[in-house]
């Protein structure tokens, strides 16, 4: 317990400092305050009938800006371009000690290598939760200054709502930081593991969706994979909208059959991480 | 009390499967005793890094054991005692040089303190806040050598420590090597610069195409001093040297004789060669080098001055 404390505040030490980990959480700050607000707001001020909300009223685009719909709006991006995210950090994290030698140098220092590693996946953690926890406060901080500026009520959403909407986000951001972590630690370097694991992510997952509309073999397996749980975790607590709506939402999965799928991969990924360095021989 | 800080029996790693298989280390038995400073010497690519880092745990044998400090290498509770640099210093290149040693002092549960004092102790406490990137090669080795340094581990093991630095650099890292080993640290050091390990090591332990050729004591290796003498005309020289170093204790090489003697023999055997008649031109003593003895060992020269220390490889 005592390595895996060391472990983790050295781990932790060297995130903070590394730029490439601000970058990728910038990255997602920055989107989703687009994503989330900035559009939705231009959309409104400007009473332009965009794609982005074709057919909506001028008041439930406002609605949607609202503290009310703070919940909502925290997960519509988390498991597309959040998760691609959080699945980059987790591959630099793993990955790119391989290349540097760190990996080399921490294994020598006497913490053991599960101790490694579960201190790296703590501090990856930290940072998951720092973002979700981030994202929730900025989101009641803009949410709150449009209501005011709008001269709405406001009305804040219920705790239960928050919270689930929480748990969810973390769920789905950890579990892509996990991917990374273990695809990083399978291929031993960043540029791999973040490649192939985006094109995954962003491409096969969605392009076998559509396949899995015709064979339903595909479709059956479409089911257990990570991108199809967790945009059906998000799907089930959102809504999908008719027309596809928010990329990577969906209502492929019950709600429940998704939370367990991602659950189940919150486990497993780490375990292969853990399995793959301890077998290992490091150069 | 002598105890043995490593010791490797049978050690063989080899690498691939079916037609490509290469014995990288093939069964090394070798020992590091407590206190001493231990030079394991062999050319680039003779097996020198693998087995350190079989002794470190961070890669598997295919065969054979490796203990470290008593225990099986590899162990929490030896790694923490050991302080390492193989195959190069791996840190993170966006830290500074002092962060980087702040985050492997986290990983051992040490304060701050000591990397301040690792800092200074390889001459980088001003150079400690420039990111690692920026550090030239001889930094690098030298931080490398400063977190192995931290926490005072009682076995050291560094892997061409010298690398990279220039000769101002090598003169302070080998004074730093002898303070550790008076300091009751004990020291494994890799090398194929045979100068360094010559002037430094205690014992040496011989490597080359993954096998241990010989494990001994530097003088050991080296064999005893021999007196070389040219003088005319060479049969009568020839049969005085006989006479006094014994029929197999004199060679001859091309103009000279090669005696198996002291320095302290010199006198004896000028007077006895004057009073026969004989010019003397030239007596020298020399011992030789380690490199000679190297060379021979791994096949590498040659031109083999005599054939006892080829018996002594086998």
């Amino acid at each position: 317990m005592n390595a895996i404390m060391r472990s983790s505040r050295a781990e932790l030490l060297r995130l903070r400092r590394w730029p490439a980990v601000w970058v990728t959480l910038g990255a997602w700050v920055a989107l989703a305050l687009m994503f989330g607000y900035v559009f939705g707001y231009l959309a409104y001020k400007t009473g332009d009938n965009s794609f982005a909300n074709e057919g909506e009223s001028m008041s439930s685009v406002l609605q949607e800006l609202l503290p009310v719909s703070v919940p909502d709006v925290l997960l519509q991006g988390m498991p597309m371009f959040g998760g691609a995210l959080m699945m980059v950090l987790g591959a630099m994290v793993a990955g790119s000690g391989y290349g540097w030698g760190t990996w080399k140098t921490v294994f020598t220092q006497g913490p053991s290598r599960t101790a490694s590693v579960l201190g790296s996946l703590v501090a990856t953690t930290v940072y998951v939760v720092g973002t979700v926890l981030f994202t929730l406060v900025l989101y009641v901080g803009v949410s709150l200054a449009i209501a005011l500026s709008e001269g709405q009520d406001v009305v804040w959403p219920s705790a239960g709502s928050v919270l689930e909407s929480v748990l969810a986000g973390l769920l789905v951001l950890e579990m892509w930081a996990l991917a990374g972590f273990a695809l990083g630690t399978l291929s031993r370097g960043p540029a791999l593991s973040v490649g192939l694991g985006l094109v995954w992510a962003l491409v096969v997952e969605n392009l076998l969706r559509g396949v899995g509309n015709l064979l339903g073999a595909i479709e059956a397996l479409t089911h257990v994979l990570p991108g199809t749980a967790a945009g059906s975790l998000v799907g089930s607590l959102i809504g999908v909208d008719a027309g596809g709506g928010t990329p990577g939402v969906v209502d492929a999965i019950s709600g429940t059959q998704a939370t367990w799928t991602v659950l189940a991969y919150v486990v497993a990924l780490p375990v292969l991480s853990l399995v793959l360095v301890r077998r290992r021989d490091v150069s | 009390m002598t105890e043995l800080m490593v010791q490797t029996r049978g050690l063989t790693k080899r690498y691939g499967r079916g037609d490509h298989v290469r014995l990288a280390v093939d069964s090394v038995s070798m020992t590091v005793r407590r206190g001493e400073v231990y030079g394991f010497l062999g050319p680039n690519g003779a097996g020198k890094t693998t087995t350190l880092r079989m002794m470190l745990g961070l890669v598997r044998p295919t065969a054979g054991s490796v203990s470290v400090l008593g225990e099986p290498a590899g162990r929490p509770e030896v790694t923490e005692r050991v302080g390492a640099l193989v195959e190069g210093p791996g840190f993170y290149p966006y830290l500074t040089g002092r962060d980087n040693l702040m985050v492997m002092a986290r990983y051992r549960g040490l304060s701050e303190r000591t990397v301040d004092a690792a800092l200074e102790r390889v001459d980088l406490a001003d150079r400690g806040g420039d990111r690692f990137k920026s550090y030239s090669l001889g930094m690098k080795q030298r931080l490398g050598v400063a977190s192995a340094l931290m926490g005072d581990p009682d076995l050291i093991v560094l892997d061409e420590p010298t690398n990279g630095l220039d000769p101002a650099g090598m003169a302070d890292m080998r004074a730093l090597i002898v303070a550790l080993a008076r300091g009751g640290q004990t020291v494994l050091l890799s090398s194929h610069l045979l100068a360094e390990v010559q002037e430094i090591c205690d014992r040496v332990g011989v490597i080359s195409e993954g096998r241990l050729l010989r494990e001994s004591t530097v003088a050991d290796l080296r064999g005893s001093a021999s007196l070389a003498v040219r003088a005319e005309p060479l049969d009568l020289a020839l049969a005085v040297a006989m006479r006094i170093a014994g029929d197999d204790g004199v060679h001859v090489l091309d103009d000279r004789l090669a005696l198996e003697l002291p320095a302290s023999a010199a006198p004896d055997l000028v007077r006895q060669l004057v009073a026969d008649g004989i010019d003397v031109h030239e007596v020298t003593s020399r011992e030789r080098t380690l490199e000679e003895v190297f060379f021979e060992m791994t096949g590498s020269n040659r031109n083999h001055e005599n054939d006892e220390h080829e018996e002594a490889v086998r």
